[in-house]
């Protein structure tokens, strides 16, 4: 254990501090909905030039070209953080495909979409989930028949957030029926303006529609547009899926989320008593500290480990589940301490911190079951991290 | 920056448990636990030769200059194996306040006979709760009173016993004791006794792996010492050795569990297969995990971030008491039948996580004390 930051860290930490001193004009408002903005764009590549976003991308192909290190990384994270300023665009295109493509994709497809989808002008939704596919996702169904140099898609995917402004998705369909299921699926780009493909927003319990239904009627779609082999789509994605499951359990957004519930508890009075001082409460406010603790520092211990290129093992396995589960134990006593003006929501008079903590309780319950179910999260911590039999299964069969 | 264990932790890790592997097996703590209590003082004089009982003290003193993450680790290897050995007090906790005693002369003589191989214990219990009339009085160089719930002290020379000036009477309520968190905190006098001055009574808890005592003076001669160390710092230290204790014994029953639900078959398969045992297992491994970052950070800052100590120390006690019950009612469901008997000895570590749990403050008391600490909770009512 050393927690100093050498020389070359500390001087860091500086420039990124000075840089936000330097240009926080020209950041714009935390939460932009409109992450097409010109000023978010321009800030976007403000942060990639200076290498604060797509930092370890190569220059080649529109990133900084840093070569990875997850400590400078975590010093960029924080200081914006604390700064209160809004770093790089995140997202699915960013996150998910543009790791990939640098792995398995082609150089035109490196060279097609990677520049653009770090600058934020290429905006990607990514097209896996089906009704029939959530969990056992490699039983997907929808079609890629070869016509002449195309793929003719038909079929729906579920749960894509962000499709209704997304420019392109990047989407696993099943283009050889006969194989086994894990083998007949393939990795398809294709532009959402295609033909054939209808967008339904998917209203969820919170009011909202932050997810889509896409259909796919004779969806026409060049071969070129595969990333790997036909019927490799399932390795591809995996590579993918860890990215995403590596997102889903920001230590310090649980300690942010947890000071909004001090402020709270130390604001609103019941009976002329500070909600911070009732016994009860607050017994269960500092064992989510206690957890919260736990996961931060828990998250400093993959952040070493990986600099060091060590596996953390066990300790990586249970973020999602950990996390997903303290942000919404965090919404779900910001309710309980409200009492009945805890059950406010959308612009009702006495609403307090603008309804969100019944939209975090409810939308965080959308991410415990999206991005891996916290059941087959406990699936992959009790086989890969403990090393328990898999369930016995019927022999795999073409879907 | 490292988040960690370096080379040197692990390797000191390594050997404490290697020694217990070969000395401190199921069944030599079984034989301790029916009473052939000279077992106890094999495993302490063979932990001695390892180094591990100056571990805390500085190299000038004959120590070996290591800090509380160091102690924790072989706490954490001596919960695994619910060993039978007086550690935490004997060999941290008390060198924890002899070697910042103020004195000079006091304080070579006590760190003189430490190294000869003097043991002290420590009676902490009542600055965290007194009942049942525990406290003592100090009066012209003599002690009187009664300690309950001292851990440890079995076979001591000297107990070190913090005075709590505004505890010395009897005329507060109980109230007013529970209310008064870490009203003794802040004192940094030390009563040290000759044990053999005073009466003994074995107390008998679940545990069986350590033992529990209740001391009476009457009129004891002692000697009041001075130390840096307050009486809040060395239950701060003393927690977090604890929460490493009941770590160990939580990953060894996990480990047990995972590894008997592999052997273990019904309805013609293993019963490790079944979602059912599995989804248990990775809830504990999950909940476990992330506290042993909690349990390096709150003793890496005990040494190097000591205003830290305080709330760190508290969290980590309260967060592993919780999982520590869970882990231990868990890993004994998936033993079925089995957990439930003599035979497999399951049992040592579910009692001793037991005994952590409620040991200088169960988790709701540890808890109202971290509020407490940040200005959060119910104030308490003056005295």
């Amino acid at each position: 254990m050393n927690l100093e930051l050498s020389e070359e860290y500390v001087a860091f930490r500086a420039e990124v501090s000075d840089f936000l001193t330097q240009y926080k004009d020209e950041a714009p408002a935390p939460r932009d909905p409109n992450f097409r903005s010109p000023k978010r764009l321009a800030w976007q590549k403000r942060l990639i030039e200076h290498g604060y976003a797509a930092r370890t991308i190569p220059q080649a192909y529109g990133g900084f070209g840093a070569s990875p290190d997850p400590l400078k990384s975590r010093i960029i994270a924080e200081e914006f953080a604390r700064a209160q300023i809004p770093g790089g665009l995140a997202g699915q295109g960013i996150s998910m495909l543009v790791p990939t493509l640098l792995e398995l994709g082609t150089e035109e497809q490196k060279q097609s979409y990677i520049a653009p989808t770090l600058h934020g002008e290429m905006v990607w939704c990514q097209g896996y989930s089906e009704p029939g596919a959530g969990s056992d996702l490699a039983s997907l169904r929808t079609a890629a028949v070869v016509d002449g140099d195309d793929f003719v898609i038909n079929g729906q995917k579920i749960w894509t957030s962000t499709a209704q402004y997304a420019d392109m998705m990047f989407c696993l369909v099943r283009t050889e029926p006969d194989a086994p299921k894990h083998q007949g699926i393939s990795y398809l780009l294709f532009s959402m303006d295609t033909p054939g493909i209808d967008v339904r927003p998917l209203m969820t319990m919170t009011g909202r529609a932050e997810f889509n239904e896409v259909f796919f009627t004779d969806v026409r779609v060049p071969t070129s547009q595969i990333v790997g082999q036909r019927g490799d789509g399932w390795k591809v994605a995996n590579a993918t899926l860890t990215h995403e499951r590596g997102m889903l359990g920001d230590p310090d957004a649980a300690l942010n989320r947890f000071n909004a519930i001090v402020a709270l508890m130390e604001n609103e009075t019941i009976n002329g008593r500070r909600l911070i001082d009732d016994p009860i409460f607050v017994d269960r406010l500092i064992d989510l500290q206690s957890q919260i603790y736990a996961m931060k520092f828990n998250g400093m211990r993959l952040t070493s480990a990986a600099a060091h290129r060590h596996s953390a093992g066990m300790a990586g396995l249970i973020v999602k589940l950990q996390g997903c589960e303290l942000n919404h134990q965090l919404a779900a006593l910001a309710i309980d301490v409200m009492g009945e003006y805890g059950t406010l929501y959308e612009d009702s008079p006495l609403l307090r911190d603008g309804g969100l903590w019944q939209t975090h309780y409810m939308f965080d319950l959308g991410l415990i079951i999206g991005g891996g179910s916290a059941q087959i999260q406990k699936n992959i911590i009790s086989e890969r991290g403990l090393g328990m039999p898999r369930e016995p299964k019927p022999a795999s069969k073409p879907v | 920056m490292y988040f960690g264990l370096s080379e040197e932790q692990n390797m000191l890790r390594e050997t404490v448990a290697r020694f217990l592997e070969d000395h401190a097996s199921l069944d030599v703590v079984r034989a301790y636990a029916q009473g052939e209590a000279h077992l106890a003082e094999a495993l302490s004089e063979g932990l001695s030769q390892l180094g591990v009982s100056q571990l805390v003290l500085p190299e000038a003193d004959g120590g070996a200059g290591l800090g509380l993450l160091e102690a924790a680790l072989v706490q954490q290897e001596l919960g695994k194996c619910v060993a039978p050995v007086a550690f935490m007090a004997q060999a941290v906790l008390a060198p924890l306040v002899l070697r910042e005693i103020e004195d000079q002369t006091m304080r070579q003589h006590h760190i003189a006979q430490f190294m000869a191989g003097k043991k002290y214990g420590v009676a902490l219990t009542e600055a965290v709760a007194a009942r049942e009339n525990g406290a003592v009085l100090v009066d012209n160089g003599r002690l009187s009173g009664r300690l309950n719930f001292v851990l440890d002290a079995a076979h001591a020379d000297y107990l070190l016993i913090p005075l709590l000036s505004h505890r010395a009477s009897d005329s507060q309520s109980d109230a007013e004791f529970d209310a008064g968190f870490d009203d003794g905190s802040t004192s940094h006098e030390w009563a040290c006794v000759a044990i053999a001055s005073g009466r003994v009574e074995a107390l008998k808890t679940i545990d069986r792996t350590r033992p529990f005592h209740v001391y009476h003076f009457d009129q004891a001669e002692c000697t009041v010492v001075r130390s840096k160390a307050s009486a809040g710092r060395i239950i701060d230290a003393a927690r977090i050795l604890i929460a490493a204790d009941s770590f160990g014994a939580a990953e060894e029953m996990l480990a047990r569990a995972v590894a008997y639900a592999q052997e273990r078959q019904q309805f013609g398969r293993a019963i490790g297969s079944f979602q059912a045992v599995k989804h248990l297992c990775a809830e504990m491994a999950a909940n476990l995990e992330p506290v042993r970052a909690l349990l390096w950070y709150a003793a890496y800052a005990f040494d190097a971030v000591p205003d830290e100590a305080p709330l760190m120390s508290r969290l980590l006690k309260a967060r592993m008491s919780e999982i520590g019950r869970d882990i231990a009612r868990g890993t004994t469901e998936v033993h079925g039948g089995m957990g439930f008997t003599d035979l497999l000895g399951l049992h040592f570590w579910f009692k001793r996580i037991g005994v952590n749990r409620q040991l200088l403050g169960g988790p709701e008391h540890v808890r109202a004390e971290a509020a407490h600490a940040q200005g959060w909770g119910m104030q308490r009512p003056a005295l």
